[in-house]
């Protein structure tokens, strides 16, 4: 009976070759990102001499940058169980509305520009704190499932940025800011690459130094067990769907710096994108799983793959049936892993 | 029931594996026409896996299975119910939104040209509650039935598909006195016609009543096949466990004119009628009763996890009606759930993880600026660990690869994450083996002497009556008993999980 408790990976590693249990060991332990990132790499890399240069990659790296910062937040909601449709709708409104607001402060305070940034950033991340707490007063606080919840906020904050701008991009943005967040580097680091450093660092001490992060892990893991050990199960959904939602409003912030002017249509395809990209590191869709390293691995990879797609001449369309596809792929993979990892009865 | 008879149902050499886990090994059964043949042994013994197989839920991994004498394999439960097996299984197999009549006509509905005739399912439905007793209005949707109605709903409707070999699963679990009577006397009449029933139940007092034989297992291992009359209770129970009574429960010394740690008084909330108990410090406080009886929902709405109607619950001097669960954890109440896969763990995580989730909030696993502390954390689990009896190679695993044994350990072990005065332990040992029953009895034993207040909520009598030194017995939502020292024994608590008043009040 001893056998009884082998892990999986264990048991069955035992019968195969020693490079399969490794491998095996590895898809376990990661996921499927090692083995698709070895793909991208060695298909794109036949594809074409360019993709391998070291331009590229960090031009890769840069782009990266956006959805890195609306993965980060993703993963924390998909972490307790839910997951986010409404980060797009989080970009647009910030891009929005700190572009109105500065354009109305720079009327009113023409001489003092980095306070007009500042109110800016403070009306962006004001309306991005609302949509995270709209969500969570509907999930923690009424039990309304993520899906209808986000979907539903996604829609009103689309219609409420359409709405503020008439559906013309508001332009007229101090130069600084577009300098400053958009193009601006600090010895020599490119600004929003730093921020996402930034924010890297701040999530992962979150998730693996702090109590909330424990209880994040948790809330998803079983929310009952989790409510039993004492936990205050709707703060920590609280906690997940705002910090998502202003991720996505950093992500807005140097988005509309690097278009220099607010936009509506900002962060369209970023749901989907930012799903994919935590599905594909390793973040299980049932909750309680993921990590912070391999989320901007997975979407720093969905980049990469989007650039190498671009390099090979493949059409935007066919794109997003690939991206589509991949995301699918993904979660049939990790159903697949779940199992390992659990044991099937 | 001679001998030379050819058996309804023989099973021989039945073994079923499932991933990592052996649940059957080898096991023999026989069933005659006209016989009520009782499966006996504990949680995990493998009565439940033995039943699957013979109602076509799994196959066996090997053994035969041979109705009249003909080898037969199932594929599926459909196809074990057009060979004359229905099963009573105690996860209802009912449509919560469908009708009785309609479900008892599930999936053979009687049919007007194309149409189903719904005047023909009323009738018949009708027909066969009156036949078999049971007062239900067979146009109620099952949603809205008491338990009890839906398991002679489930009863009915195996009696229906005129199964020649009916499987019973702890059918007496959810009823009364006078429902069982009634379960009793369809038993019989079937016997009469000659269906062979297989029949599961803990409780012994009823095989003497129906029963012809019984076969006893444990382990998932053929202990042994007695007639109902060649053992005494003791010497079943015994046999069911592997060993002497006296090894399992230990003697928990009492502190006497412990502190009332927690009252309750006159608490209302779903399924519980107004209840008064007082629990103290250096005590275990026993609470049995049927399901549904509210012994367990009382604490539940007590601890803020289901919503209290009326009445009053004091910590330790302080009024926490209706306050949050985090604020009990945070007083010092360990609530440990019945279900450890729904409520308790987190099965993708580790057992560490899982431990460490009880012991997050203690100062000592703090480290710089306050921040969580991995490394101390680790120590604090690994304790843990050691003083429930984990092995240390079990931690880094997903707690759903363990035994239900380890798994309950660990449950357990978030008790000890913290420093708490009261731990109230609902069903403390479901599913688990003799071994670590005896282990954890050993944890309530020392959590108890060290002066904690312990409250101990069993289904199982035996567990309940050895390790109280109070026994509180709950009928129809209310104490219909309360018990101290010798005053403790079977007949008395049975006697009130049937009565609905309390004999001293």
């Amino acid at each position: 009976m001893n056998t009884s408790a082998q892990p999986v990976a264990e048991t069955q590693a035992s019968a195969g070759s020693p490079i399969l249990a490794f491998l095996r060991t590895v898809f376990v332990r990661a996921g499927v990102l090692p083995f698709f990132l070895v793909a991208a790499l060695i298909i794109f890399t036949l594809a074409s001499t360019q993709f391998l240069s070291v331009q590229n990659l960090t031009n890769v790296a840069r782009q990266s940058v956006y959805l890195i910062l609306v993965s980060l937040g993703q993963m924390l909601v998909l972490i307790t169980g839910g997951f986010d449709l409404s980060v797009g709708t989080a970009i647009a409104l910030t891009s929005v509305v700190s572009a109105t607001a500065m354009v109305a402060a720079s009327g009113m305070f023409p001489d003092a520009v980095w306070l007009v940034i500042a109110l800016g950033l403070a009306a962006g991340f004001g309306s991005a704190l609302l949509i995270g707490t709209l969500n969570s007063i509907g999930i923690a606080g009424f039990s309304v499932s993520p899906f209808i919840m986000t979907l539903g906020v996604q829609s009103v904050g689309a219609g409420i940025a359409l709405f503020i701008t008439g559906g013309v991009p508001v332009s007229g943005l101090p130069y600084e800011f577009g300098e400053f967040f958009g193009f601006g580097r600090i010895f020599g680091v490119p600004v929003p690459v730093l921020v996402a450093l930034l924010a890297i660092a701040a999530m992962w001490i979150l998730m693996n130094r702090t109590r909330t992060g424990a209880q994040i892990y948790a809330v998803g893991g079983n929310i009952k067990a989790a409510h039993l050990s004492g936990i205050n199960t709707r703060r920590t959904l609280f906690i997940a769907y705002v910090v998502c939602a202003l991720l996505a409003s950093l992500a807005g912030i140097l988005l509309t710096a690097r278009v220099e002017s607010g936009e509506t249509n900002l962060g369209g395809t970023i749901a989907l994108e930012s799903i994919a990209a935590c599905v594909i590191a390793g973040v299980s869709l049932r909750g309680g799983i993921g990590r912070v390293e391999s989320v901007v691995l997975g979407a720093f990879f969905i980049v990469l793959v989007q650039n190498g797609m671009n390099i090979m001449q493949i059409g935007s369309y066919m794109q997003m049936v690939l991206l589509g596809s991949l995301l699918v792929l993904a979660v049939v993979i990790d159903q697949l892993r779940y199992r390992m990892l659990v044991g099937s009865r | 029931m001679t001998g030379s008879a050819i058996p309804l149902v023989e099973m021989t050499g039945i073994t079923k594996t499932f991933p990592g886990v052996k649940a059957l090994d080898g096991v023999s059964f026989t069933l005659m026409p006209g016989e009520v043949h009782v499966l006996f042994g504990e949680n995990g013994a493998g009565k439940s896996t033995l039943i699957s197989i013979l109602s076509g839920v799994y196959p066996q991994t090997a053994g035969t299975l041979m109705l009249n004498g003909d080898a037969v394999s199932f594929a599926s439960v459909g196809d074990a119910k057009k060979n004359g097996v229905a099963a009573v299984f105690q996860e209802f197999s009912l449509v919560p939104t469908m009708s009785v009549a309609e479900n008892i006509y599930l999936g053979s509905e009687p049919k007007r040209g194309p149409f189903t005739d719904k005047g023909a399912m009323r009738r018949g439905a009708e027909k066969l509650f009156a036949d078999l007793g049971f007062p239900i209005d067979v146009r109620r949707s099952v949603v809205s039935l008491s338990r009890a109605e839906q398991q002679m709903t489930e009863i009915a409707k195996a009696i229906h598909s005129e199964a020649r070999i009916l499987i019973l699963d702890e059918p007496t679990a959810s009823l009364t006195e006078r429902e069982t009577e009634t379960l009793f006397r369809i038993v019989r009449e079937a016997k009469a016609r000659g269906v062979g029933i297989v029949y599961i139940s803990h409780r012994i007092q009823e095989f003497s009543q129906i029963a012809d034989r019984i076969t006893v297992l444990r382990d998932g291992k053929l202990i042994g096949t007695v007639g109902v009359d060649a053992l005494s209770p003791k010497a079943l129970v015994e046999m069911m466990t592997g060993r002497a009574i006296d090894e399992i429960y230990p003697t928990i010394a009492r502190k006497p004119d412990g502190d009332v740690l927690l009252s309750i008084r006159g608490l209302k909330a779903w399924g519980v009628g107004g209840v008064d108990i007082d629990v103290r410090a250096g005590e275990v406080l026993g609470v049995a009763g049927l399901v549904g009886s509210g012994k367990s929902r009382t604490w539940r709405a007590a601890v803020g996890l289901l919503p209290i109607k009326a009445g009053s619950v004091t910590l330790k001097g302080k009024d926490v009606t209706h306050a949050p669960t985090r604020r009990f954890v945070g007083d010092g109440v360990f609530y440990l759930p019945p279900d450890r896969k729904s409520e308790g763990l987190m099965l993708s995580a580790t057992t560490r993880r899982n431990i460490d989730l009880g012991a997050l909030e203690r100062d000592e696993a703090s480290g710089f600026l306050g921040a969580l502390s991995p490394a101390k954390l680790r120590t604090i689990t690994d304790g843990i660990a050691r003083r429930v009896d984990i092995p240390e190679n079990y931690m880094g695993r997903a707690i759903s690869t363990l035994s239900g044994g380890n798994q309950q350990k660990a449950l357990f072990g978030k008790g000890f994450g913290r420093d708490y005065d009261l731990y109230i332990f609902d069903e403390p040992t479901v599913g688990v083996d003799m071994g670590t029953r005896a282990a954890l009895y050993r944890l309530i034993k020392e959590l108890a002497e060290a002066g904690k207040a312990v409250v101990v909520i069993s289904s199982d009598l035996p567990e309940a009556m050895n390790l109280a030194h109070r026994l509180v017995v709950f009928s129809a939502g209310r104490i219909s008993a309360e018990l101290e020292g010798d005053a403790i024994n079977e007949e008395t608590i049975l006697a009130s999980f049937f009565s609905h008043e309390r004999p001293d009040a």
